[in-house]
């Protein structure tokens, strides 16, 4: 476990990493030799947001709201349109060559299939040790110690060094990928949908043991996850999104008792809980209609045309995300009160339908 | 639950269904010895983990499971749906029996336009114009909530979204009217937003057309908003039935203990503390444990657990189903004092 040391104790006050007015577009091409951009897809759209060092945020929303997207823009996967994604102070946007090898060590990331995101060709210990290989940090009987090392922290048996991952089941795979992941003990791991196609038991069992990796290593995470309990109990704070922008960021056990945005309040509100009891009496926010297209987001607050408040500002002028007394962040003209009921409320606007149409 | 009188109220009556492969390793006991009824207008629940034989117990009675070798009996109307001809089959299929499935993109032919794969269930079952095929599915699109139907009807399926094109299938799933309708995961795929559209739609067509639904789901908060009656399954054979409240709030089984504690709950204040997984994996069905197939990760095995095969009682004798060898006080005490705090 020489290799395996605690980093630095968590500060929750310092962040890791700032994003700034960062956007990610990607442009739609016509033409086959002469392409011209006739639009473009609006993933992510101006978010600013702090991850503090040795926290777990927790980012939420639905399909197509960006998440994935802003996971890669800040693991550098995908270059950012505009903005700044600060990494311990230094703009990484810019980098390339020996600087963004140098950051790759540093951020990490956990994918969720577990089946398609490891080479079925090669043997459990080279997919593990592939990280020491390619950053040259450990060779030949040191690289199998760690690996063997690194097996044993997230719970398999080093024996199975040689086997294929076909032999795995699905909990045990998802091991492996977080395994391959600690590898060059970086400092962020951004967890994409970890848990959501294992079963609810295996799901615990994983969860569990990123909690302990977590306060083991000083771990700083971004969890991706569209169950939102997982989301709840995982997170300290939450950022929910919606059609490429950050509606809310708060503390976790605020959000989900009193929620400022509408957006968060009803896709909270769409969680079944497993209690027929609390089932029987919840009133539910049932969202008309599906998430627009992102290729040309509505105007003004883009969740006005689903909105059960929306009134005429808000098709006219975009909410900026402002913080509340508690320090937490809400973007909307018109939050929720505490005990106001939004299954009762009424829209103030005449608002059409948002089904997806084939742009033609 | 065959005990409270299998009259004739009872529209679907299951009685010991088993279901193997034989596959190059062994003979795969999928399903085994699954017994539930099912009354007009109410929504049973299947819940387990993946490869607990929930979708091998539906495809059997629709006669789709390939290859397999199905015993014990299926009464649906006076009949029974496992000894039926293939062309007997073929018209309970989908005028009397309806299914949906979980991934609707895949169930959709990509090649036809929706309206024409809605008529075209009609026209394989009914006498009637393709005129009036079409109007039909335009109503029951509108009946599903899509948009402006009359337009939507020439839509292919990649014009809709995900959320449609599961309203989709649930219109042409509904388009005969059948008495019960099999949803093997309608909502996994979907968002929570939208599923819980298509979950109210669901309870309003049930109130509409008092369609019996057999839901299949791993998901226990679904579960917990729909079902009137719930069966749990590991390992291919029944472990609890019961009605929701009864298995939600006074559980016997373990495995259903364990499952229950495995989510994590939006509502309870217990973030951040580590959840009680069930410990292991689910067991291979071609060599399972001896005696109750739980008891390998059973935090409260004994002796008697890996000798001897629990049968699925109703210990309290009001229609509680489980099996398990702990006494009935022994199941009470464990629930309250180590389970439900932990929930």
């Amino acid at each position: 476990m020489s290799d395996l040391q605690p980093q630095t104790p968590a500060d929750s006050a310092t962040s890791l990493v700032r994003l700034k007015g960062v956007k990610k577009y990607f442009p739609i091409t016509q033409g086959i030799i002469f392409q011209r951009e006739v639009g473009r897809v609006h993933a992510v759209d101006g978010v600013d947001l702090d991850i503090h060092q040795g926290e777990t945020l927790g980012v939420v929303g639905e399909t197509g709201c960006g998440k994935s997207t802003l996971a890669r823009v800040i693991t550098r996967l995908l270059p950012v349109t505009e903005g700044t994604v600060e990494f311990d102070g230094q703009d990484v946007t810019k980098l390339s060559g020996k600087g963004l090898r140098g950051l790759r060590r540093e951020i990490q990331m956990i994918f969720q299939d577990p089946y398609s995101s490891l080479n079925p060709r090669k043997r459990v210990g080279t997919i593990i040790g592939d990280p020491f290989s390619i950053h040259n940090t450990a060779e030949g009987a040191d690289r199998k110690r760690r690996v063997q090392e690194l097996m044993e922290v997230v719970g398999l048996n080093p024996e199975h060094y040689n086997r294929f991952p076909n032999e795995f089941s699905g909990g045990q795979r998802q091991r492996i990928g977080v395994a391959r992941a600690l590898a060059l003990r970086p400092r962020l791991i951004i967890c994409d949908e970890p848990v959501s196609a294992l079963d609810v038991s295996i799901q615990a069992q994983i969860i569990n043991m990123l909690k302990d990796l977590q306060d083991e290593f000083g771990l700083t995470y971004v969890f991706i996850a569209h169950d939102l309990s997982v989301v709840r109990h995982v997170s300290d704070r939450v950022a929910v999104m919606y059609l490429g922008k950050v509606v809310e960021l708060a503390d976790a056990g605020r959000l989900y008792r009193q929620p400022s945005h509408p957006y968060a309040a009803a896709l909270l509100s769409a969680v079944p809980v497993a209690d027929p009891d609390l089932a029987a009496k919840r009133e539910r926010v049932i969202l008309q209609g599906d998430v627009p297209s992102p290729i040309d987001p509505p105007s003004g607050c883009r969740f006005h045309p689903r909105c059960p408040k929306a009134q005429q500002r808000c098709v006219e002028e975009i909410p900026p995300l402002t913080p509340k007394e508690s320090g937490d962040l809400a973007a909307c003209h018109f939050p929720v009160q505490p005990g106001e009921n939004l299954a009762r409320a009424r829209p103030a606007i005449r608002q059409e339908s948002t089904e997806p149409t084939l742009a033609s | 639950m065959s005990a409270d009188g299998s009259g004739p109220l009872q529209l679907l009556e299951v009685e010991d269904l088993r279901v193997r492969f034989n596959s190059p390793d062994g003979v795969v006991k999928a399903v085994d010895g699954v017994s539930f009824s099912l009354d007009r207008g109410q929504t049973l629940a299947i819940v387990g983990e993946s490869g607990s034989g929930k979708s091998v117990t539906c495809l059997s009675l629709m006669g789709l499971a390939r290859g397999a070798k199905v015993t014990g009996s299926a009464t649906f109307e006076g009949r029974d749906l496992l000894k039926l001809h293939r062309d007997e089959l073929r018209e309970v299929r989908g005028k009397k029996v309806a299914m949906i499935f979980q991934d609707p993109l895949s169930s959709l032919n990509p090649y036809y336009k929706v309206g024409w794969q809605i008529s075209e269930m009609i026209l394989a079952h009914e006498k009637t114009s393709k005129k009036e095929a079409r109007e039909r599915s335009i109503e029951l699109l509108k009946l599903v909530g899509i948009p402006r139907p009359e337009r939507r009807v020439d839509d292919y399926p990649h014009q809709f979204s995900g959320g449609m094109r599961q309203r989709a299938m649930i219109a042409m799933a509904l388009s005969l009217d059948p008495a019960v309708l099999i949803a093997d995961e309608p909502t996994t795929a979907l968002d929570v937003t939208v599923q819980a559209q298509i979950l109210d739609l669901l309870a309003r067509l049930q109130d509409e057309l008092g369609t019996a639904i057999i839901m299949i789901t791993h998901d226990l908060g679904v579960v917990a908003e729909i079902a009137d009656e719930v069966l749990v399954m590991y390992a291919g054979k029944p472990v609890e039935i019961g009605d929701r409240f009864t298995v939600f709030k006074e559980p016997h089984m373990p495995y259903t203990w364990g499952l229950l504690q495995s989510i994590p709950s939006v509502g309870s204040e217990h973030t951040g503390e580590r959840l009680t997984p069930i410990k292991g994996l689910p067991p291979s069905l071609i060599h399972l444990p001896s005696g109750c197939s739980f008891h390998p990760r059973c935090p409260y095995v004994f002796e008697r657990c890996p000798v001897e095969e629990p049968e699925l009682l109703d210990w309290p004798g009001n229609g509680h189903l489980s099996a398990c060898h702990l006494s009935l006080e022994d199941k009470q005490r464990i629930w309250e004092t180590e389970v439900a705090p932990t929930r």
